[in-house]
């Protein structure tokens, strides 16, 4: 148990300085995707088999892909191989470590296992979906109206408006020649206007 | 195996990620950059739901749910980015800056 914990904890903490430290961007998603199944194990390991199941599933299956998608299609000339450039490293690097500095001193002073008593009753899955769809109903609905949101704003943002940058989004042309499928085929040339 | 080490590895987490954040011009470098910052927080809640009890977990559901829909933006206005400058560097999105 705990060399499963301290493996798991090397491992993200390795993979999270790689997504930082990689020049190339898709090695940098690939080790996001480590460091993701990393934390999943850490929740695992920290009686939370829902949201680790859940980390695996939309983190490193949906968010991870979205990402590669991401650096692919805008990087259409130089392939994925282009270096990820950084700026002003050194000023970042002493923010980040005074950073961490000042919040490891702040976890390590506050003496957390002190008062530490075993826990009561930890929190089953059954118990987090007693609270998420029944105590927090309305936070539940929410969220789904923001991701409803984020939806329409995402396809908003994405889609090709005019015939301009015609083939400089891979992502934009698939689903417009899907659309543009179901529709008639005149509809290519001029369907972006009606937004 | 305790809460200390938990909140320890979230703030390293963080910090990394902090780091990415200042350091990195790719807009796409920059939301996983994000990514690690928002993973961090979430592994403290998990961590702090465990050791300490209380609704932790539930958070870090409306969390990812945020999160997720984050990123879909996110990428989408990096689209929109590459598009208008053929490069995803974020110093030359500087134009809302008037």
């Amino acid at each position: 148990m705990t060399l499963l914990f301290v493996l798991a904890l090397v491992v993200t903490a390795i993979a999270a300085v790689m997504v930082v430290a990689a020049k190339n961007l898709v090695r940098a998603v690939m080790a996001l995707a480590l460091m993701l199944l990393g934390t999943a194990v850490l929740y695992a390991l920290l009686e939370a088999p829902f949201l680790a199941g859940v980390q695996v599933l939309t983190y490193v299956g949906g968010v991870v892909t979205l990402m590669i998608f991401g650096v692919m299609v805008t990087r259409r000339h130089e392939g994925a191989n282009a270096p990820a450039e950084r700026i002003h490293g050194f000023r970042g690097l002493v923010v980040a470590a005074g950073m961490f500095a000042l919040l490891a001193w702040a976890v390590v002073a506050s003496d957390l296992e002190r008062g530490a008593t075993p826990i009561v009753k930890p929190e089953t899955t059954r118990s987090l979906a007693t609270a998420l769809l029944d105590d927090h109903l309305v936070a539940f609905e929410v969220v789904s109206l923001l991701l409803l949101a984020a939806l329409i704003g995402a396809v908003v943002l994405a889609r090709r408006r005019d015939g301009r940058d015609e083939g400089s989004a891979i992502l934009a042309a698939a689903s417009r020649e899907a659309i543009d499928a179901q529709q008639a085929p005149a509809g290519s040339a001029h369907g972006g206007d009606a937004r | 195996m305790n809460l200390t080490h938990c909140l320890l590895l979230a703030s390293f987490l963080f910090c990394v990620g902090v780091y990415g954040l200042l350091t990195r011009r790719q807009a796409v470098a920059v939301l996983l950059a994000l990514e690690l910052m928002m993973n961090a927080a979430n592994l403290a809640f998990v961590a702090f739901a465990h050791f300490r009890g209380g609704p932790g977990q539930l958070f870090v559901v409306f969390a990812l749910a945020i999160t997720v829909a984050e990123v879909a933006i996110g990428l989408a206005l990096v689209m929109l980015l590459y598009r208008r400058h053929d490069d995803t560097a974020l110093d030359r999105a500087s134009e809302t800056q008037g």
